[in-house]
């Protein structure tokens, strides 16, 4: 019994028991707020430019990505992929079409496309891209970039 | 001693399973960018309809070439920065007189605050803004010109809002957001072909 009360003395142990608590609450944070990738992206991960006018992209369901990059294997020039798969500028109509198709009648003017395309990619074949949507009628566009000062695209 | 049929569960391990989950979701999440600068392509332009006829004077251009350098007016080579305040100054300017306008319904620019030089712009809803690039142009150097040329926009749009409202544009109704975009500052961005 000696021992025990030698024992009391000393510092009491901090109560962990709201531990799991505090961890629970994170986990269901995060539980809420992942968006769990659906496309594998084929190419490098963009390095998205910078621009301060932007707009957040409301309808998560209507938006149809673009993303426009160096291929991993090094190969020269801009890449395109559409759903999982590199594809040419030929096939953003197809693209579009079958968008189009998953959605409603209704929600059809309202869909966007958004191009995720590499600072270092050129004018040009983002140029193609947009004639190929003016072609199919897809005209809401939007380009993405990260929030920040647009004059820091220049020095790199 | 208070005797003990069930024995109560050990829960110790419990913050280890909900760290383990925390982990992995902290690890799978991607906090995606959704953010970006949205534009309107025009239609596809039937060939036979001729375009308009614009005085010189009533368009900005602007020409970026492959070597990521900015030429204003096809004359001066302009620093990025320097960009917006140009583009404001021209859209700005509203040099147009009562009888020019009057001839296209149009009142003279009272809230126009540029310099009403006679060689820029008549109107803010007659000046056109001209972009030109190379199809060997940076996409980030296309971005930052859209962007300064989207911003000129809008920050007239703001100072006209506060003066007039004593607001930011972006909390108007919107119906007083759509008559400064349809009458006071409407946005005329034209995207020329790229040269090759």
């Amino acid at each position: 019994m000696s021992k025990f009360k030698k024992k009391k003395k000393g510092m009491p142990a901090v109560n962990t028991a709201a531990l799991p608590d505090i961890v629970f609450m994170l986990l269901f944070f995060f539980m809420v707020t992942t968006v769990m990738r659906e496309t594998e992206l084929k190419i490098q991960t963009p390095k998205l430019p910078q621009a301060d006018q932007v707009k957040k992209l409301e309808k998560k369901s209507l938006v149809s990505y673009i993303y426009v990059g160096k291929s991993k294997d090094g190969t020269a020039g801009d890449k395109i992929q559409l759903n999982d798969r590199i594809s040419k500028v030929e096939d953003i109509r197809s693209f579009i079409y079958s968008e189009r198709a998953s959605h409603s009648e209704a929600e059809i003017p309202y869909l966007t496309t958004s191009i995720k395309a590499d600072k270092d990619a050129k004018v040009g074949t983002i140029t193609d891209i947009k004639v190929e949507l003016r072609d199919v009628n897809a005209l809401k566009i939007n380009y993405s970039t990260l929030k920040g000062s647009a004059l820091n695209n220049m020095n790199n | 001693m208070a005797r003990r049929d069930t024995p109560e569960i050990n829960a110790g391990s419990m913050a280890d399973i909900a760290f383990l989950l925390l982990i992995f979701f902290l690890v799978t999440t991607t906090m995606d960018t959704d953010t970006g600068i949205s534009r309107k392509l025009p239609e596809k332009q039937d060939p036979n309809i001729k375009p308009p006829v614009l005085k010189e004077k009533n368009v900005f251009e602007v020409n970026v070439n492959r070597r990521n350098e900015i030429l204003v007016e096809g004359e001066t080579y302009m620093q990025i920065k320097d960009l917006r305040e140009a583009a404001m100054k021209f859209i700005d300017n509203g040099g147009g007189t009562a009888a020019d306008l009057g001839k296209e319904n149009l009142p003279v620019c009272s809230w126009c605050e540029g310099d009403k030089d006679p060689a820029s712009s008549d109107h803010p809803k007659k000046a056109i803004i001209s972009l030109q690039s190379d199809r060997g142009t940076s996409y980030a150097t296309y971005i930052s010109v859209q962007n300064e040329l989207v911003a000129a926009y809008s920050d007239l749009r703001n100072r006209y809002a506060d003066k007039k409202f004593g607001k930011n544009f972006d909390d108007l109704t919107s119906e007083q957001q759509k008559v400064i975009k349809q009458d006071i500052y409407p946005q005329i961005i034209s995207e020329a072909e790229p040269t090759k």
